[in-house]
Order: C-alpha cells, then structure tokens, then sequence
C-alpha cells in the first residue's frame, strides 16, 4: 500500500500490486455496487418508462448518506425531487463502481480522463460507505495512531486510511 | 440557493477540487468556499433559478457532496 497517482503525459496512473488491485476490486464489488441497487423503478409501465423511483428518504444511514434529501426544510419538494433523480443517481455511482473494477489491475494503470473521475467519484463513494459505517470523525489520524494493531477496528481504519492516500493523490494528480 | 454541509469523509482538497469542475470556479475562490464548509458547517456554493439549483444539488450528489437548497433568504 506504498504507492499513489502520478500525473503522466499518458494520464494520471498508479502503481498497484496485484493484492492491492484485488483489495480494491473487492471493497467497490462489496461496498458500494452491493450496497446500491440499480436505480429502482415502479410497477407502472409509465412510471418505468419516465424512471421514476421511491420518494422516501433510505432508513439505512450509508444510503441516506449517499442519497442525502435535497431540501432539508421540505418534505414534500424533496420527496418529489428523490423520484425523479434518485434512480439515476443510483445508476451513475453503480457505473462508476464498475469502471474501477474493470480498470483496476496489478501493475501500471494509467487513467482516461473519464476514467479517472470515475475513480474519483467510486473511491469518494466507498470512503462514504466505509466512513459511515466506522463512525469515523476528522481526528481520524490521530485515532488511527493511538490505535494498536491488535484494535479489532485497527484493520479497517488502514484500509480506509489508504483510500484516503489514493483518492488524495488523484486529486493532486488531476490538478 | 445550493448549500454544502461539512461531514468528517469528504477530502478538503476533494472538495476544493468538485468545486472547481462543477462551478468553473477558479482555485481561489473554491478554496474558500471549501474552508466556510469546513470551519462554519456549511457555505453556499451558488445561487439561481429553483431549475438551476436543482441540477447542481444533483451533479453535487453524484461527487458525494451533502448538498441542499433552500430559498433565499
């Protein structure tokens, strides 16, 4: 888990060991194209054709977080709103996920432009997922140091501390 | 208005940088932008039309920002 993204003339790239690269793949396949289901739609064949998804904001903290209700002093605009965006929003973050999964490999990956903001939309989503799920705070550096490895919560953290360091550097990269 | 809320995950250079590609701002000035999220809780990132304001909080969404509108005012 030593290495990040580069700016290169091909593109931003990244060095990945294959363990790395299968982490990685793994926590996108588990984390976030498990955990958000493709852009659901009703039994209406209008309702269908027009996309048009639940109005309810998730009861699931990790999906209330990735699919937050837009108007926050009005229930009724930001049910309308969720059912006409949400099932787009889900479909757009599952094709992210699936562009890292194909992408990431052992060895030199170098980046398209698009594929590098896929990257960064999925690494931010499963930083969202991981982080609501560990309560984590912004003293999370510290946290982590005062930690021993023997932390049952210890293993998690370095991983979510490593996705921290990639989606960093991406952005460095990408500026 | 489209608000940003603070929340422990999102990278303040990640911000910055949604800020940025988003708006067209220029480094700057989303920086600051980034800093009254971070240090007030929350800051306004743009102002327009009900239609406008709805697209942003979705494109903020897609990056993961906790984003709302509300009226002015």
């Amino acid at each position: 888990m030593g290495h990040g993204f580069k700016a290169t003339r091909e593109g931003v790239s990244v060095h990945l060991d294959t363990a790395e690269a299968s982490v990685l793949r793994s926590l996108v396949a588990s984390m976030v194209l498990d955990v958000v289901e493709p852009g659901e739609t009703g039994d209406d064949p209008l309702e269908r054709a027009l996309r048009i998804g639940p109005a309810t904001e998730p009861t699931d903290p990790v999906l209330a977080r990735l699919f937050p209700s837009a108007y926050a002093d009005d229930d009724a605009a930001s049910a309308e709103f969720r059912r006409y965006t949400e099932g787009d929003l889900r479909d757009a973050k599952r094709a992210d996920a699936l562009t890292l999964i194909e992408t990431a490999a052992g060895g030199k990956v170098t980046l398209t432009p698009e594929q590098a903001q896929a990257w960064l939309r999925a690494l931010n989503d499963l930083r969202l997922v991981l982080g609501v799920r560990l309560e984590v705070t912004e003293e999370i550096h510290e946290e982590i140091a005062e930690m021993g490895d023997d932390d049952p919560r210890y293993p998690a953290f370095v991983t979510y501390d490593w996705l921290t360091y990639l989606q960093d550097t991406l952005v460095q990269a990408l500026w | 208005m489209t608000i940003v809320w603070n929340d422990p995950v999102n990278l303040m250079s990640y911000v910055t940088y949604v800020f940025q590609s988003v708006f067209g701002y220029a480094r700057e000035k989303a920086e600051k932008l980034m800093l009254d999220v971070h240090h007030k809780g929350r800051a306004v990132v743009s102002s327009g039309t009900r239609e406008e304001m709805e697209r942003d909080v979705q494109t903020l969404h897609s990056y993961g920002l906790w984003a709302t509108l509300q009226k002015d005012g």
